[in-house]
Order: structure tokens, then C-alpha cells, then sequence
């Protein structure tokens, strides 16, 4: 902590240090007053604090503890099944896509010669048109919301008469929204290498799909790792959205047992603590593997260290 | 196909009604966010904490449980979110004026969930500036108030452009939440109510939805591509 704040202060002196524990002090007992005031009473008087309503989600002696975690636990079971499958997924077709992406940008620039003009021409033409689509592609399902793709997978597949479980609207929904945003962080990822390693690969005499996946791919996922991470903890997160198309997991259960003890607050409160709790550790993983990464390339100049981790908080912040 | 000119007012509206969370939770998120980022690096231990924790329970959080939040929580605290009727601002927005609060709720639940977003994105800024510009500024005598004005945050501010902006784009995203929960009338509700209740063909109402959304989001983003670049040369 005091790390991070040594850009801005000097190691305090007596003088400063009394001025801090004063203001501690101060801040503390404001926040607590004003906590006790804004919160705690109005909380208090409205009856939010007794046993009744939350006997059954935190007293094991209580008649509905068992079958509210029970039904809690299958929620759980359901949000994490849900998050699985869409990361897994999205992490193959996001991979993929980057590969195809890449593969059709350098296609677009080749020039085919050795064959007959007009062909070679088409050929151009035809990648320079898939690049574009798969561009286009790309930006679409990156500019529009999960909720929205979730929905409209829900809503659109059975209008084509392909019906699947809830479950596997959620896991397609999000694996377009995902997956598209995983592709854009290992393209970025690739590209930002060093030119010399492609130049290397090529001189070798890989061929530009054997240099994208023996050279290149690896190397993108390694940099981008925590900000991999944190899309995994998005997926997580966004795993929520299902009770849109009441699917059962985590919030839609929540919802049920709500219906049935009328305690919103205290269902939530339990509900948000499973979710911090899961995502904070994943999100500690992330900056452990940050961590190790940056240790463990100690010759890697040290902008490079910073801008990965600015990358990642962006990352992080235009995929929730 | 005739969906998307018979019912282009009701696009319109939703069009409109999404882009008025959007400017309003923008706004409410920058200033809290900003505010929070200023507990995070404050030199009191107390508010700090107090900064880290908002922080780490509001990004850990999906939005929907803020949102749930939000809707169940004020009331028992015994609002009903009354004092964003700002006179003035619900003139020109006047859904913040109405009866059924749900704008409201919505639109707190927005600004408290990418608060934490925003602030970490100031945070990284800040951090981005190199120890030594602000020591040297120190050892030429600047308080710490001229060290922040006239060194520190012009730079951040460089930094954390970029990841503010993308911030706000998945805030624009995130907005469509809204609609599930008793907004009536953004763009995700106006999709529900014409494929389900309007008995409308999906496709056409998609490919409106989502040139809604996209028209907010595309040119953002290829605006920060545009500035990132530029960044990336002057650096």
C-alpha cells in the first residue's frame, strides 16, 4: 500500500504522521456515525435485521436452512456449469477466430504471383473481402450487449425452429459475445510482438499458419494472460444474465426462495457474498499470474510491464 | 421488413430513452468515480479502505444483483430515490420526474456499479505516471495540491483516457440491463415488447435493436482505436 502512494507523498515525518491518525480517527467514527445513521436505523426500524428473515439462510437450526442451500447450492452448481462451458467455448472460437483473423489480414496482402492475373486478382479480392467480414463481424457482436445477444439467441433460435435447454442459450449467447472479445485481446496480443519473431519464423521457413500457431499464439497468451483472466471473471459475472431467459442458476433461485420467505435483502446479501467471494479469488489469481509473468521476464523493459497492465484494466473495463 | 418503418417512432424512443441513462449515468459515474479514486489514493488509512473495499464489492458484483439492489434496497432504507428529481434536469430528462422509480433505481445501479470501473481506471493512471516526475516535483518545493494540478494529473489524465473510454462503452452495453428490470421503453424492453407482445418477425427487430446499440458504441470505440494510436506515436 505504501508502495502505490509513494508517487505522491514523501515518507511522512512526525508531524504528518500525527495529522494522519488524527484524520483516521476522525474518518472513522464519521463513517461509522454516518453508517449507523443512514443505514443501520432506517434498516433497523424497517425490521431487516430479524431473525426471521434471515434464519434461513444463516441458522442451521432453522426448519428452511437445509432446503435453502440446498437450492442455493444447485443455483451455484448451475452458474458455475454455465460459466464452464462458456469459457471453454469461447476460448476455442476466440482462438480461432484471432488465427483466422491474422491469417486473413496477411492473405489480403499477398500478392499470388505465378498465377494467371485475372485469378490472382480474384483471390486478393475474395480475402480482401473476408477480412472485411470477418471485421465487420467482429465489431458487431463487440458493440452490442451480452443481455441483448443472450436474448436475442433465446428469442431467435426457436423462431428457426432449433430449440436447445436455457442452458445452451446462455453458453451460445455469451460464447458470440465472448469469444469475439477474447479473439480481439490475442490479436492485439499478436500483433503487439515484436516484428522480429514473425520475420524469424518466416525465415525458417514456417508457413504463416505453423508461425501463427507455434510461434505467435503462445506468446500472445502468455502476455494476455491476466487480461484473459478477467474476461474469464466477466463470463462469471455475466453467467447472471440467465435469469433472463430464466435459465436456473444462481439469481433465479434467489428469486424463487424470495418468492417463497419474502427476504430480498438478506437473499441478496448471501447471493452477492458468493459472488465477490469467487470473483475476487479469481481476480487475485489474475494479478498473481500478472505478478509471476513480470518477475519472470526481469529483461523485458519495464514500459512493457506497465502497458500490459493499463491493457488489462481496459480489458477488464470494456467486457463487463 | 415493414417493422422497422412502421414502428420506427417506438426505435426512436427507446433509442432516445437508452441514450438519456447513458449521458446521465455517465455523468454520475465520473464524479463518483472520480470521488472514489481520491478515497483510494488518499493518505488516510480509513478512507482508503473505504475505497478499496467499494471498489472490490462493486467489481465483483454482477450488475444484476446491483440492480436487485438497487430496486429492494432503497426502499427499505426508506427512499424512493427522490433526490434525482433535480428540478431543471428532470425537465430535460423527464423520466427522472415519474412516479415508478425504476428509472431511478436503474440509473443508481448503473453509476454505483461503473463507479468502481471508473475509479480503477483513474487509479491506473495515476499509477501510470513515473514515481520520478512527481519526486521531482516534490523536490522543487510544490505542495502536494500543485504537485497533483500541475504534474501528477495532466499526465494521468493522458493514461487513463483510453480506459475511461472504454469504460463508458461497456457502460452503454450494460444500460440494456435496465430495460430488463422495469424500465419501459428503452431499446432491449422495446425488442421484448415487439417480438413477444407485438407478435413482430425477430429479425427485423434485431437488426433495429442492434443498429440502436451499435450507432452508441461503434464510433466510440473507433475513436479510442483513433486516440490510442495517437498515444502509442506520441509515446
Amino acid at each position: 500500500m505504501s508502495q502505490q502512494n509513494t508517487v505522491l507523498y514523501d515518507v511522512p515525518g512526525p508531524r504528518q504522521r500525527r495529522i494522519t491518525l488524527i484524520s483516521s480517527i476522525v474518518a472513522t467514527v464519521v463513517l461509522l456515525v454516518g453508517a449507523y445513521f443512514l443505514i443501520y436505523r432506517p434498516l433497523e426500524e424497517k425490521g431487516q435485521f430479524s431473525m426471521e428473515l434471515w434464519g434461513p439462510l444463516v441458522d442451521p437450526s432453522n426448519e428452511s436452512f437445509s432446503q435453502v442451500w440446498d437450492r442455493l447450492g444447485l443455483g451455484l452448481k448451475n452458474t458455475l456449469t454455465a460459466a464452464a462451458l462458456a469459457i471453454v467455448s469461447s476460448l476455442v472460437v476466440g482462438t480461432l477466430l484471432a488465427v483466422l483473423r491474422i491469417q486473413l489480414k496477411s492473405l489480403a496482402r499477398r500478392r499470388f504471383t505465378g498465377l494467371a492475373t485475372p485469378l490472382s486478382y480474384l483471390l486478393r479480392g475474395l480475402s480482401t473481402v473476408l477480412s472485411a467480414v470477418t471485421r465487420v463481424c467482429v465489431e458487431v457482436f463487440r458493440g452490442l450487449p451480452v443481455v441483448i445477444t443472450i436474448f436475442f439467441v433465446a428469442r431467435g433460435f426457436p423462431e428457426f425452429g432449433v430449440t436447445f435447454d436455457t442452458l445452451w442459450y446462455l453458453v451460445i449467447g455469451l460464447t458470440i459475445y465472448n469469444s469475439v472479445v477474447i479473439a480481439e485481446i490475442l490479436r492485439s496480443g499478436m500483433e503487439g510482438l515484436p516484428g522480429g519473431q514473425g520475420e524469424a519464423a518466416a525465415a525458417i521457413g514456417l508457413s504463416p499458419l505453423q508461425s501463427t500457431r507455434m510461434i505467435l499464439l503462445p506468446q500472445a497468451f502468455r502476455i494476455m494472460l491476466p487480461a484473459l483472466i478477467s474476461q474469464l471473471v466477466v463470463v462469471l459475472k455475466d453467467t447472471s444474465l440467465g435469469f433472463i431467459i430464466s435459465y436456473e442458476e444462481t439469481l433465479s433461485i434467489g428469486k424463487q426462495i424470495i418468492g417463497v420467505l419474502d427476504n430480498p435483502i438478506q437473499v441478496y446479501v448471501v447471493i452477492a457474498a458468493i459472488f465477490i467471494a469467487v470473483n475476487y479469488s479469481l481476480s487475485k489469481l489474475a494479478q498473481y499470474v500478472q505478478h509471476r509473468l513480470s518477475r519472470g521476464r526481469k529483461s523485458a523493459p519495464r514500459t512493457g510491464a506497465a502497458d500490459t497492465e493499463l491493457g488489462t484494466e481496459a480489458v477488464a473495463g470494456t467486457t463487463t | 421488413m415493414n417493422v422497422l418503418i412502421d414502428k420506427f417512432d417506438v426505435f426512436a424512443g427507446g433509442f432516445w430513452l437508452t441514450l438519456q441513462i447513458c449521458v446521465l449515468a455517465a455523468i454520475g459515474a465520473l464524479l463518483l468515480g472520480a470521488v472514489v479514486a481520491v478515497l483510494r489514493i488518499s493518505p488516510v488509512p480509513p478512507l482508503r479502505a473505504v475505497g478499496t473495499a467499494y471498489v472490490n464489492i462493486f467489481r465483483n458484483m454482477p450488475l444484476t444483483v446491483v440492480l436487485f439492489f438497487a430496486a429492494f434496497g432503497l426502499p427499505a432504507l426508506g427512499s424512493n430515490a427522490d433526490f434525482l428529481r433535480i428540478p431543471g434536469l428532470d425537465a430535460i430528462f423527464s423520466r427522472l420526474g415519474t412516479d415508478l422509480p425504476y428509472f431511478r433505481f436503474g440509473l443508481i445501479a448503473l453509476v454505483l456499479y461503473t463507479a468502481a470501473f471508473v475509479c480503477e481506471a483513474l487509479r491506473s493512471g495515476v499509477n501510470a505516471v513515473p514515481a520520478g516526475q512527481a519526486e521531482a516535483a516534490r523536490s522543487l518545493g510544490l505542495t502536494f495540491g500543485q504537485n497533483l494540478r500541475h504534474v501528477v494529473l495532466p499526465q494521468s489524465w493522458k493514461a487513463s483516457v483510453v480506459p475511461l473510454g472504454s469504460v463508458i462503452i461497456a457502460m452503454i452495453k450494460n444500460s440494456a440491463l435496465v430495460g430488463f428490470f422495469g424500465v419501459v421503453g428503452d431499446l432491449a424492453q422495446t425488442a421484448d415488447q415487439l417480438t413477444s407482445a407485438g407478435g413482430y418477425a425477430f429479425i427485423p427487430v434485431a437488426i433495429g435493436i442492434s443498429v440502436g446499440y451499435l450507432i452508441m458504441t461503434v464510433p466510440l470505440g473507433a475513436l479510442l482505436d483513433r486516440l490510442e494510436k495517437r498515444q502509442a506515436v506520441a509515446r
